[in-house]
């Protein structure tokens, strides 16, 4: 008992070193030097100003902006502080708000149903992607408010639309910040 | 539901299935002693472990040392976590300059993580300091998992051996986990995920400048409204990479952020969700072939593989089935499948993974006692969000966690030669021994004590305020959040219908106490078992031995794990998810 209580103190202190401590900073290290853009955060920078990540999603709500979708992390795409609604599906707060919200769209694209991801929150409030379906459906409203033609916004579109991954895994999606910075640099608002 | 997603499913189970025999031939050498590829390498570091910490490599146990051994580590290094939470502030690496974690709560999670739970009462990117993210939560990552597969193999062991008084050494096991099976696969693994996008580094957080700025409405704490611009993003960075990796490897599921592998920065795409998701299953799979090589009855470990796996495809199509219908109630929305979109019940789930991976992995998940999430089951559909709750119910056996889902399978397994014993007449055998009535009483003694705890802590909370005032969605669901915190705590699992308000002085003590009895007091009875199982002779098979190999046998211990699951806790779960699932389909909201 006495000589087992003993390693055990040990056994944690050395293991802790090594696992804790060692492996740690040595995948770090390896990390920083293979892929250092991936193990910083993949942050997209003008000058040496920081405008986003390939992979945090950011609110928008100007008219003239593809919207992301609804987010429960902290006032709204909070990257400090991650995380979800987790509203049950009976709990009138989510249906009110997804009501709330589907009545605010359906005014700006009549007659057509509103793809699901678009009313409702991600898992982690930090969504970087809506469907191609939620993409097409504002469209027209983006078109409009840029004065462009929805043709020139769907190409747009289109280039910012990633498909599977290998063509398997996972489900096609459009990375909103990349596609508005895009929109942005290519048309500018008027 | 689409013809990819099932596809994609079907992807996953062959990845399952073709790991298993080699992984679990590597974890037979590992864990006899026999020389693998690495030994040059890890050998020499194994030594020095050995000389350092003054263990003796030939010495073999007793089941009671075995036992003592692993108490003594778990409570050493479940301190040495309380202590560096508590005193985080004035150690390095902590950037954001985060406090010290309060009492109840760095209690919860010291056992939480001891105990290969990892269930989460805090934010961790508000919380934890990276130095207690690396050695005191990663490494438990470690240790844990690590504690788990030694009791395994320990039980093996008991199983295969006879008329012998030792079952193994814990800290030659304990170290060779470390050494061979856990830290070059992480090594590896976590550079396959930076690649992917998950974070790897020790700076302060980012700040970016919003590409438009947002008015945001909040309330001070005098109820009045302001309006505030903000400007900017923190964004949350860290050693995520090297957590990540060993939090699914080894079954633990605690994540380095709150949104867990939901998080962009935790699984950034559709491959590092998939390679995540098979991390979780591979040791507990090849754990099977590990039994049936070190036991020589290979068909046995494959017979005790089709039943895991069987009652996994349940799950998962279940859960696909009732996500991908989505949620009635929302009306006006588009919730049908397409090429566009996945549809479906999309509240709480990532666009990237979409129905099919948030199922898969739900059901991966709380199969294996994993607890990571990529999605949230508090908002998923009623019934969907049910099976996630029965697999934890269940008693993690389905692959289970890396360890403890192959000891809580045999635990069955011993129930269910015995109930076969009974129905034919003869003294249960299994693998050449006689099951007598010492290893039932033990074998029932770990079932109960699971299922009791689940209900007692679960009673006391819904009939009372310090329990149900954490519940944040009302109805039926409450009762469900309750239920699954419970079952989540004491199966190790860790994950949570999220919305519970965890973080309260009740929650973070009961739940801890959960987590230690779910651990700690089913541990003890198996390895009681596995000591009296290696003790006894073993005598050849006869014709009256019921075989444990083949579909029959397989077939036999689905139905013992089902009859034992659906007595203990259907009442509650038809007052819980079934109930909300009726009354959601009658247009009910709470």
């Amino acid at each position: 008992m006495k000589q087992n209580l003993r390693i055990a103190i040990m056994m944690t202190l050395v293991t802790t070193v090594l696992l804790g401590l060692l492996y740690p900073l040595a995948v770090t290290g390896l990390g920083q030097l293979f892929f250092p853009a991936q193990a910083n955060g993949g942050l997209i920078t003008s000058g040496n100003q920081v405008l986003g990540s390939h992979l945090i999603g950011q609110p928008f709500s100007s008219p003239a902006y593809f919207h992301s979708r609804p987010s429960a992390a902290g006032n709204g795409y909070d990257a400090g502080s991650s995380g979800a609604s987790n509203f049950g599906p009976t709990n009138h707060q989510l249906i009110d708000r997804v009501k709330a919200d589907v009545e605010k769209l359906q005014a700006e694209n009549p007659g057509t149903p509103i793809p699901v991801d678009l009313v409702t929150s991600s898992g982690s409030g930090l969504d970087p992607d809506i469907s191609p379906a939620a993409a097409e459906f504002q469209i027209p409203r983006v078109a409009r408010e840029r004065g462009m033609s929805t043709e020139d916004v769907l190409v747009l579109v289109a280039k910012h639309t990633m498909g599977r991954q290998f063509g398997i895994l996972g489900e096609p999606r459009v990375n909103v910040l990349e596609l508005n910075l895009d929109l942005d640099a290519t048309h500018p608002r008027r | 539901m689409t013809a990819n997603g099932w596809f994609q499913i079907g992807l996953f189970i062959a990845a399952i299935f073709l790991i298993t025999k080699p992984l679990g031939i590597f974890l037979v050498r590992v864990f006899e002693r026999e020389r693998t590829f690495l030994d040059p390498v890890l050998r020499p570091v194994e030594k020095i472990l050995y000389r350092i910490s003054g263990v003796d490599e030939q010495k073999e146990m007793s089941w009671i040392e075995y036992g003592v051994s692993m108490l003594l580590f778990s409570a050493v290094s479940m301190f040495l976590l309380y202590f560096m939470e508590r005193l985080q502030h004035w150690l390095p690496f902590n950037p954001q300059k985060l406090a010290n974690v309060t009492p109840d709560l760095a209690w919860n999670t010291a056992a939480s993580f001891t105990t290969n739970t990892n269930w989460q009462a805090y934010t961790p990117e508000t919380t934890m300091s990276y130095l207690t993210q690396m050695a005191g939560l990663a490494y438990h990552n470690f240790a844990s998992a690590a504690v788990g597969i030694a009791l395994a193999i320990a039980l093996i062991r008991g199983v295969a051996r006879h008329e012998s008084n030792s079952i193994g050494n814990f800290w030659v096991d304990l170290t060779r986990c470390f050494l061979w099976v856990l830290l070059p696969a992480c090594l590896v693994g976590s550079l396959v995920l930076v690649s992917q996008g998950v974070v790897q580094n020790l700076k302060p957080y980012a700040t970016a400048q919003l590409v438009e700025p947002q008015a945001v409405q909040t309330q001070g704490p005098d109820g009045k409204t302001t309006t505030q611009i903000v400007t900017q993003q923190t964004i949350a960075l860290g050693p995520t990479a090297s957590q990540e990796i060993i939090k699914m490897y080894g079954t633990n599921g605690g994540g380095f952020f709150n949104a867990n592998s939901a998080h962009p920065f935790e699984n950034p795409t559709p491959f590092s969700n998939f390679f995540e998701m098979v991390l979780i299953f591979a040791i507990p799979s090849a754990l099977t072939y590990t039994l049936g090589r070190m036991t020589g009855s290979r068909r046995h470990g494959w017979a005790v593989w089709a039943a895991m796996t069987a009652l996994f495809l349940v799950g998962v199509s279940a859960t696909y089935w009732a996500e991908a219908k989505g949620n009635p109630q929302l009306s006006g929305v588009n919730q049908v499948a397409s090429d566009m979109h996945s549809g479906g019940n999309m509240e709480g789930k990532e666009v990237r993974f979409g129905i099919a991976n948030s199922a898969l992995f739900a059901t991966t998940t709380t199969d294996a006692s994993c607890g990571a999430v990529n999605g949230m089951h508090d908002s998923f559909t009623p019934l969907g969000g049910m099976i996630p709750l029965v697999n934890i119910m269940l008693g993690e056996v389905i692959f289970g966690g890396v360890g403890s889902g192959l000891y809580g399978m045999l635990v069955f397994v011993i129930l269910a030669v015995f109930i076969a014993g009974l129905m034919v007449g003869r003294t249960p055998e299994y693998l050449g021994k006689k099951i007598e009535t010492f290893d039932v009483k033990m074998a029932m003694l770990s079932v109960l004590i699971s299922s009791l705890t689940i209900l007692l802590f679960a009673a006391i909370a819904v009939v009372s305020k310090f329990g149900t005032s954490s519940i944040s969605n009302p109805g039926p669901h409450g009762l469900s959040q309750i239920l699954y915190a419970y079952t989540s705590s004491v199966g190790n699992n860790g994950s949570a219908f999220g919305g519970i308000n965890a973080n309260t002085l009740w929650y973070n003590t009961s739940t801890a106490f959960a987590m230690l009895l779910g651990r700690f007091f089913v541990v003890i009875p198996i390895l009681a078992i596995a000591g009296n199982l290696a003790r006894k002779k073993t005598a050849p098979a006869s014709l009256g031995t019921f075989p444990v190999t083949g579909p029959l046998f397989s077939v036999l211990l689905i139905s013992t794990i089902l009859i034992v699951g659906a007595l203990t806790f259907f009442p509650a779960l038809s007052l819980g998810p079934i109930l909300e699932h009726l009354l959601m389909l009658s247009g009910k909201s709470f």
